[in-house]
């Protein structure tokens, strides 16, 4: 896997907008952007209501991921383009959810919502209609995704790469600097871990850095190109992020995301939690 | 505007303050205008004093926006279209709400 393969331009997406067999899909947080505006053709996925079981914390499953998929008009042999918001953080999480039910004909829009609204292309306000499929799903790919457990068992032997903000990695916050301080129980970052926030590896506009840029912030930071790599945020999405970056686009092995992330492990009893910054 | 905050992202001008937050935070707040008129379409980024990225929330559209931060020193940075690209620095402490209004 490299850049070419996973992450396309501006350009490109307008070129292919009501091209058979592309489907752009903008997944934000906020589906209000959605409605307010999206690309031309564009559908939309909401992370949360689409993606995430209703019950458990977990995201849907194989079944409910072949329903979502059906019901939008999606087919195996579409080329899905992802795109949105927050620097294209969601759509990172939802391109891993297409991975991991094993769709590969999957891109990001490099930039996503941000670099397209700042460079002032069309925004559509219609809907678009899309004929129902019979969409089939892979089980999922557990060598993207790490659990609870895999995580203590990689403290001290795998690259443990937290994406967060300084201020949430060292346990000055406990979320993001534009969110109310809550969520888990205890503040920090599991020992070893290395805080590269995802923000470093992308640029003003919301694009991606080069890929020599790229190796030298993980490389400078302490990841061993070598070992396998746990990434993990908040609550796995701006992981996702940094999972795209090392899975997709520097093509490195054994990289999983710990979608469980902070306030999964934030609130466990008895793991060790480090503060303050990395040692 | 929304007021999910399960996830991580920023809903367009922030999140709405409460009269039980306003206290206990340290927030910065301001308005977005290019020409006399509310910047909808743009977004607000806070720095810190090492230049690293905090957070980045879309602009409402009133062109607004709105961070919870740590205490301290940061560079509010606004970028829109057009080239749009204006910085800001802005102090903040628990229990105040510094304001911020850029004017393009």
């Amino acid at each position: 896997m490299s850049r070419s393969d996973v992450l396309v331009d501006a350009d490109w997406v307008e070129s292919k907008i009501g091209e058979p067999g592309v489907v752009i899909v903008e997944v934000d947080e906020d589906t209000s952007a959605y409605d307010k505006g999206h690309i031309p053709s564009a559908i939309k996925i909401d992370w949360k209501k689409d993606l995430q079981d209703p019950v458990r914390r977990d995201f849907v499953d194989k079944t409910g991921f072949e329903a979502l998929l059906s019901e939008r008009g999606i087919a195996n042999d579409d080329t899905v383009v992802l795109y949105g918001g927050n620097n294209n953080w969601f759509a990172s999480y939802a391109y891993w959810y297409f991975r991991l039910y094993g769709h590969d004909k999957v891109l990001l829009l490099d930039g996503g919502r941000k670099k397209w609204e700042l460079d002032s292309r069309e925004l559509a306000r219609e809907v678009p209609s899309r004929p129902a499929t019979s969409y089939i799903a892979s089980e999922q790919d557990s060598a993207i995704r790490a659990l609870r457990d895999e995580v203590v068992a990689a403290i001290g032997t795998k690259n443990l790469v937290d994406v967060r903000s300084p201020d949430e990695f060292t346990g000055r916050l406990l979320a993001p600097a534009h969110l109310p301080q809550e969520q888990a129980q205890r503040a920090g970052h599991v020992p070893t871990a290395r805080n590269i926030p995802w923000s470093k590896a992308a640029n003003e506009d919301g694009t991606f850095r080069s890929d020599d840029e790229l190796r030298e912030l993980y490389g400078d930071a302490g990841v061993d190109f070598g070992k396998d790599t746990i990434a993990y945020c908040r609550i796995g999405e701006r992981s996702a992020h940094t999972w795209f970056v090392l899975h997709e686009i520097l093509g490195q092995a054994n990289v999983k995301n710990y979608d469980g992330s902070w306030t999964e492990y934030g609130s466990l009893v008895g793991v060790p939690i480090e503060l303050g910054e990395a040692r | 505007m929304s007021s999910d905050l399960s996830g991580c992202g920023a809903p367009a001008g922030g999140v709405t303050v409460t009269a039980d937050a306003a206290g206990k935070e340290a927030i910065v707040e301001g308005r977005v205008t290019v020409g006399g008129v509310p910047a909808s379409t743009g977004y607000a980024r806070l720095r810190g004093s090492g230049d690293e990225f905090v957070a980045e929330v879309p602009l409402g559209e009133d062109g607004g926006f709105r961070f919870f931060a740590a205490p301290g020193d940061w560079t509010l940075v606004v970028l829109a279209p057009g080239g749009v690209r204006e910085e800001r620095q802005v102090p903040a402490a628990i229990g105040s709400v510094t304001k911020v209004e850029v004017a393009v």
